[in-house]
């Protein structure tokens, strides 16, 4: 079993665009949505829910009014200011333990917090796994973690998993991206692309895993395409695809669909043969994919 | 008077809305707090006068007063302490800084330490004031970098702030206090259910919102809808225009050129039709 994390650094460059399209052309998968916060993949994939949970992944301090003396231990100590006026603010407490801890009167205790929710959705076979991050709580590292493994339970060998990221280089990225045999990074020919893209790089190097970089859009701007290829050339990174500006994709965007399913799309042609490449890596077990 | 640009999907163009703002502005503080992935800079290009380096408490287990009973462990609720085969190991990325180990601790064998995660840079463009946060690469979490900037936000000047995607504890951190939020979205299915998003978290903070559509075009009306269904005020566009792309893509803004300068002005007078008052005031 082989996974391939997909990240941008970048927020907008093509993710979901990309890897909703690998969705469709690769055989033997199971999906995985990790952009927690703002999962977009299930829009295009569809499919029937074969599991919904409720994710706890936290915890709430609260006071018992019976028991609190009022002696304000729990807020002079509390590192997150989540304690005023003798009542818990549920979204800045983070669960630590210490006002329970301090409390004379043992009046704090704490609840599970639900902070989200999982899915597992059969899309025409396709095993997705995918979850829904609560508005404004924590832990999103931690249900990236839960994303994963529930994608692993439906593996029985053989499988690649796909794993869509989100923007960024924190913990919901680094979540997504350790333990994978591949990482594609996508990004865009501009100034802001590439600054982040450096940035998402060093991440995967710090973390021990291969990145490829697919500069989608590329002919937006010809000369940061290339300023691009460059850096990577410089910093030994290979790059698996270019893909051309291509108006199909805003019609499949329009359409909700993955842009491969348009033929003549320039776009979903260089998609193809960037998947042709990916599999060489993946199954020949190599890390030169011999392009560029 | 904060205002905060922020937009749940990643690359609808918070920044490209959030830095020409500013420029229009003149007078204000541009601070970028997508500390993960700041880019503002490179449009404002501030000459930069300050650079802070940001630390976090971290706890420093000393090994030869530790009884490795393991307690210090027990109590870390979010695993950066492991108990294995009769040692103790700190993992510092994880670490929420409760000082909870330090309290439970028998022998008293861990202090305070502190460690670098990222740094804040300080610098102006004009009369503008641009701050930032850089989070450093391999680093989990900016909250704390985004906490510090959050400090240099004081009344005196507008600020806009430049939210980093997203809808967790760093969007949450850089929003909270803000007296209003701008929501950059684009035309599409994604920039909806995106936008819905940012638009419960704004709401669960009781910020007050307005929408901005960048990549503007026939599809309008998908979130045009959604406005008008909330009460949300929309308070301009940024057309689809292969042109607002290239000069993006050279880093450069688009607010000082006469062909677009005239998207952001429209948004500029429509946000002060819709700022609260003592704010509005200020401008």
């Amino acid at each position: 079993m082989k996974q391939v994390a997909i990240v941008s650094g970048k927020g907008g460059t093509g993710k979901t665009t990309i890897s909703s399209s690998l969705s469709v052309l690769a055989e033997n998968i199971i999906v995985a949505d990790c952009d927690v916060e703002a999962p977009n993949l299930h829009l295009i994939m569809g499919g029937n829910d074969i599991s919904k949970e409720d994710y706890v992944g936290g915890r709430r301090a609260e006071i018992d009014p019976g028991k609190c003396i009022e002696c304000g231990k729990c807020s002079s100590i509390c590192k997150y200011g989540a304690i005023e006026g003798y009542s818990v603010n549920q979204l800045k407490c983070e669960g630590c333990g210490v006002c329970s801890l301090l409390c004379p009167e043992g009046a704090i205790l704490f609840k599970d917090k639900k902070t989200g929710e999982t899915f597992v959705t059969s899309c025409n076979g396709t095993v997705f796994s995918h979850a829904k991050l609560d508005i404004g709580a924590d832990g999103s590292g931690k249900l990236v973690t839960k994303v994963r493994k529930n994608a692993m339970e439906y593996a029985r060998g053989g499988e690649k998993v796909f794993i869509d990221g989100s923007p960024g280089i924190g913990c919901v990225v680094i979540a997504s991206i350790t333990g994978c045999d591949a990482v594609i990074v996508v990004t865009e020919p501009t100034y802001s692309g590439l600054e982040d893209l450096k940035r998402i790089l060093s991440t995967c190097k710090h973390f021990g895993v291969e990145p490829y970089i697919c500069i989608n859009k590329y002919d937006l701007n010809n000369d940061m395409a290339l300023e691009i290829e460059k850096y990577c050339q410089e910093k030994g990174y290979q790059i698996i695809g270019k893909i051309p500006y291509d108006e199909r994709v805003l019609e499949a965007l329009k359409a909700v669909r993955p842009v491969v399913e348009f033929e003549d799309s320039r776009a979903a042609q260089e998609i193809k043969r960037m998947y042709a490449r990916i599999k060489i890596l993946l199954e020949e077990d190599t890390d030169d994919i011999g392009y560029c | 008077m904060r205002i905060s640009v922020l937009s749940g999907k990643g690359g609808t163009g918070k920044t490209t809305v959030a830095v020409n703002m500013a420029f229009l502005l003149g007078n204000c503080r541009y601070m970028d707090c997508d500390v993960e992935e700041p880019n503002g800079f490179i449009f404002l290009k501030p000459r930069i006068e300050k650079r802070m380096q940001v630390e976090v408490m971290v706890p420093r287990i000393n090994q030869k007063i530790c009884s490795t009973c393991g307690k210090c462990a027990q109590f870390c609720y979010f695993n950066a302490i492991a108990h294995v085969n009769s040692r103790v190991v700190l993992f510092p990325g994880l670490c929420h800084g409760c000082e909870g180990c330090i309290l439970v601790c028998p022998q008293g064998a861990i202090q305070r330490d502190k460690r670098v995660i990222g740094e804040i840079e300080v610098g102006y463009k004009g009369n503008i004031e641009c701050i930032r946060g850089v989070l450093n690469v391999g680093e989990p979490m900016g909250v704390p970098i985004i906490r510090k900037l959050k400090e240099f936000a004081e009344e005196g000047r507008i600020t806009i702030l430049d939210c980093p995607p997203g809808s967790s504890c760093s969007v949450v951190n850089s929003i909270e206090d803000s007296d209003f939020a701008l929501l950059v979205t684009e035309p599409t299915v994604f920039g909806l259910h995106d936008l819905e998003i940012a638009v419960q978290l704004v709401g669960k903070l009781g910020i007050p919102a307005g929408v901005v559509i960048n990549r503007s075009g026939e599809q309008d009306r998908i979130i045009e809808e959604y406005c008008r269904d909330q009460g949300i005020p929309l308070l301009g566009r940024i057309p689809f225009d292969r042109d607002i792309a290239r000069v993006y893509s050279r880093g450069e803004l688009l607010a000082d050129k006469e062909e677009f300068g005239g998207y952001f002005k429209e948004i500029l007078a429509n946000l002060k039709g819709v700022l609260p008052y003592e704010a509005g005031s200020n401008c």
